[in-house]
């Protein structure tokens, strides 16, 4: 009865690597956190565009300087690949919620899938967006 | 090591009823976030970088407008329960988590109206 263990065992991200083997369904887990807490990050940078549209024209050039700066690119670029992944594989998790899809096989698959649709999705609407 | 037994260690921390909620709050607003977050890109990503005139004259119509404002409202709020589900899991300490979980609760409400008043102001041209 006594876990003299207790509190010391590794927690959940941090043991993939060290303690477990690498998967296709463990790395997308985990993706699908960190594309969700990086995109916090566009998302103020989109609600401050839009503040910068409501207050006045030069306050909305520099705002939107800012976001077609090379670095600002970089963050939205990074973001719509996040939007696409945490999208595609929202629905993989909705589908597994139902019960449905949740074989190793099959999670294996859909896995590949959605990183496959979120770089193709992501290089779709960036060749949209230029066209 | 601590001699408690189990039960000794959950008493009257018990389950604050509320979970069963956040689940399906997060799956609904993800399911909402399928429709609208499509619809807020197809319609924002073009005014990335546009002129100020432009891109004002394309959310003074309703119709962008609206949609940035229904994503705002559900995608913050599925924002927020995201972060909260993380919190939840990686601080461990009770008083740390506390203080994070108010402070993403005030910052993602607060980024949250910010976004719906600029969209509003714009659209109802105030």
């Amino acid at each position: 009865m006594a876990d003299v263990n207790r509190g010391k065992r590794p927690l959940s991200p941090f043991m993939i690597g060290q303690y477990y083997r690498p998967q296709i369904n463990s790395i997308t887990s985990i993706v699908n956190r960190i594309t969700g807490v990086a995109m916090s990050l566009a998302a103020i940078l989109i609600v401050w565009w839009f503040l910068a549209l409501a207050i006045g024209p030069e306050y909305f050039d520099s705002v939107n300087w800012l976001l077609t700066s090379w670095v600002g690119l970089l963050v939205l670029v990074g973001s719509l690949w996040a939007f696409w992944f945490h999208l595609f594989n929202g629905i993989r998790h909705l589908r597994w919620d139902m019960g449905v899809g949740l074989g190793i096989g099959e999670s294996d698959r859909t896995g590949k899938l959605v990183i496959a649709l979120s770089v193709i999705a992501t290089v779709i609407t960036v060749v949209l967006v230029l066209m | 090591m601590e001699y408690k037994t189990d039960y000794k260690r959950v008493a009257g921390l018990g389950s604050a009823k509320k979970g069963v909620d956040h689940w399906i709050s997060i799956r609904v607003t993800g399911i909402a976030l399928i429709v609208l977050g499509v619809l807020f890109l197809y319609t924002f990503v073009g005014q990335i970088g546009g002129s100020y005139e432009d891109v004002l004259a394309k959310y003074q119509h309703p119709v962008p407008a609206l949609i940035a404002i229904m994503f705002f409202l559900t995608m913050f709020r599925h924002l927020r329960l995201g972060m909260e589900e993380v919190i939840v899991d990686y601080v461990s300490d009770h008083r740390a988590q506390m203080r994070v979980l108010i402070l993403n609760t005030l910052v993602w409400r607060a980024v949250a109206i910010v976004g719906i008043f600029a969209v509003a102001k714009i659209a109802l041209g105030a």
